[in-house]
């Protein structure tokens, strides 16, 4: 169980997070959805350490995240899919995943992930010997999430992977994260697509200005107004 | 034609040389985006590390080669503890004047040393190293063919380091983005460690083979080496491990044609190659391996 709670971020002098707390339970795939600014990005930020908190706790399985490095973060099972993909430009596609698991000495763990990010995303196959400058922007997504997925995370955190991207990709993309949703994956989803998000999540918190102002399970959410009409345009 | 061959040697000898120089250069140029004015200094303490271990503690040759190699690495690693990692957040001009300052320590630090200041001192005699081999008229000295023999095999090194293994991958990843390699799991304080462990180990290597060389030690023995790797780090751009090779090799065979067909304005040699800096600087800043220069986010 990943949690969460009572979290305060500050900017410089902006209090970007006041208060937020959710859970993440093993085996689900929760979203986190918002506006632009509303915070999704810092959450994540602070989770995997880039980021001081104010106050607040994070745990994982009941250890605490808080002051730690990213590197240990990712020892300790977390790893992201960060916004705007980030993957490096000069590296080429293989060197990027052997990168995303640094952190692990266990060949014969890593080769098995490497086949499975491989079956999910067959184009990064073709791709192997490229630089990863040269890959399209939705082939950059697909080696952004696999790369997050060969440090073999028990958390796996998501921002915006559906950013920029044609809805055919999009749509390419979240049947990979359907896949990892029935091998039983534990993911954290950011997203503003909030049709996409919901079309997968389990349960869902709705971010606005730093604070969360509403949360239930994917069906409920869907349902309520606030969903409805500032997310899903109906 | 005897001229040219030895030319040639003298050529590579300097060019490797100054290659080993520039790798450190460019390295932590590529990563910290800091010109570690430092470095000359480090290449210099090498050859009185030599000076030290053979004439006062009385080590062999080789046994002091390996040690003083060890112990200047290490000063890297620490200088950048001390004097650059505090500064990793200031802004860059505050890691540049801590940078020139560690570098006028090192030197302040030989010149008060009892047994190292005032006079020049020798440098310890190899003598494989002395030997001169005759060909027909062409002759040879040994130091101009095992110098860049050594050099090369530390380049080639560098190269697998740098392209064949996990750390050497992820300080390439640390060049182009440092947050997203902590992201990947990586510890940025080692691999930043590594980064100038393996370019100080580098100069000190260049630093005993100058010596072997050219076998007088002084306190500023360092600055003019040190800032004509820079410029070859630059010409081949900077930040570009390749291109600090190929930068140190064009320097160092420029140098030697200058000063061998122009003897007579051997005295400029200096300022033909800050010029060199200055149009490169001007007109290619990114060398010519380089790429356009991406502002660091």
């Amino acid at each position: 169980m990943f949690e969460v709670s009572g979290l305060h971020v500050f900017y410089g002098g902006i209090h970007a997070l006041q208060g937020i707390s959710l859970a993440v339970p093993e085996r689900s795939v929760v979203t986190l959805l918002g506006a632009n600014g509303a915070g999704k990005t810092t959450t994540l930020r602070a989770i995997m350490g880039l980021v001081r908190p104010r106050e607040g706790q994070i745990t994982l399985d009941g250890n605490s995240l808080i002051g730690r490095k990213p590197y240990e973060i990712v020892r300790m099972g977390i790893s992201m899919a960060p916004e705007g993909r980030r993957i490096f430009p000069d590296l080429t596609v293989w060197e990027n995943l052997l990168l995303g698991a640094y952190s692990r000495t266990d060949t014969k763990g890593i080769s098995r992930d490497l086949n499975l990010v491989f079956s999910l995303f067959p184009r990064l196959a073709e791709r192997k010997i490229q630089r990863g400058g040269t890959l399209s922007g939705g082939e950059q997504q697909m080696l952004a999430v696999s790369r997050a997925l060969m440090a073999h995370p028990r958390l796996l955190l998501l921002d915006e992977p559906s950013l920029g991207l044609a809805p055919v990709l999009i749509t390419e993309l979240y049947r990979a994260f359907q896949r990892l949703r029935e091998e039983g994956r534990t993911i954290l989803l950011v997203e503003q697509n909030a049709r996409a998000a919901l079309s997968l999540a389990d349960y869902g918190y709705v971010l606005e200005t730093g604070r969360i102002v509403a949360h239930g399970p994917q069906q409920e959410l869907k349902d309520t107004d606030l969903v409805r009409q500032a997310y899903l345009g109906i | 034609m005897a001229g040219y061959v030895q030319q040639f040697f003298n050529g590579l000898t300097l060019g490797s040389l100054y290659a080993l120089i520039a790798i450190g250069y460019t390295m932590v140029y590529g990563i910290l985006r800091l010109i570690n004015f430092a470095h000359g200094e480090i290449f210099m303490f090498a050859g009185y590390w030599m000076y030290f271990l053979v004439f006062l503690f009385r080590l062999p040759w080789w046994v002091s080669a390996v040690l003083a190699v060890a112990v200047t690495a290490a000063m890297g690693v620490l200088i950048e503890r001390v004097a650059y990692r505090p500064l990793r957040q200031a802004p860059r001009v505050s890691l540049l004047s801590t940078a020139m300052g560690v570098s006028f320590l090192l030197g302040n630090v030989i010149i008060v040393l009892p047994w190292a200041g005032g006079r020049q001192k020798p440098f310890p005699e190899v003598d494989f190293m002395r030997k001169i081999y005759t060909l027909g008229d062409v002759r040879i000295q040994a130091v101009t063919i095992w110098v860049p023999l050594i050099a090369g095999a530390c380049l080639l090194g560098l190269l697998f380091l740098i392209y064949r293994t996990k750390v050497g991958r992820a300080m390439r990843a640390i060049a182009t983005d440092m947050e997203t390699t902590a992201l990947m799991g990586a510890d940025i304080n080692r691999i930043i460690s590594y980064t100038f462990l393996v370019g100080s180990a580098l100069a000190a290597i260049g630093g005993i083979l100058w010596g072997c060389r050219y076998p007088q030690l002084y306190w500023n023995l360092g600055i003019l080496p040190g800032l004509r790797s820079f410029t070859a780090a630059v010409v081949g751009g900077i930040g570009n491990i390749l291109g600090a090779m190929i930068g140190g090799f064009i320097l160092g065979f420029g140098e030697i044609l200058f000063v061998a067909f122009l003897p007579r304005y051997s005295g400029f040699r200096d300022a033909l190659i800050f010029s060199l800096l200055i149009l490169f600087l001007l007109f290619r800043p990114t060398g010519i391996l380089g790429k356009p220069l991406k502002e660091k986010v």
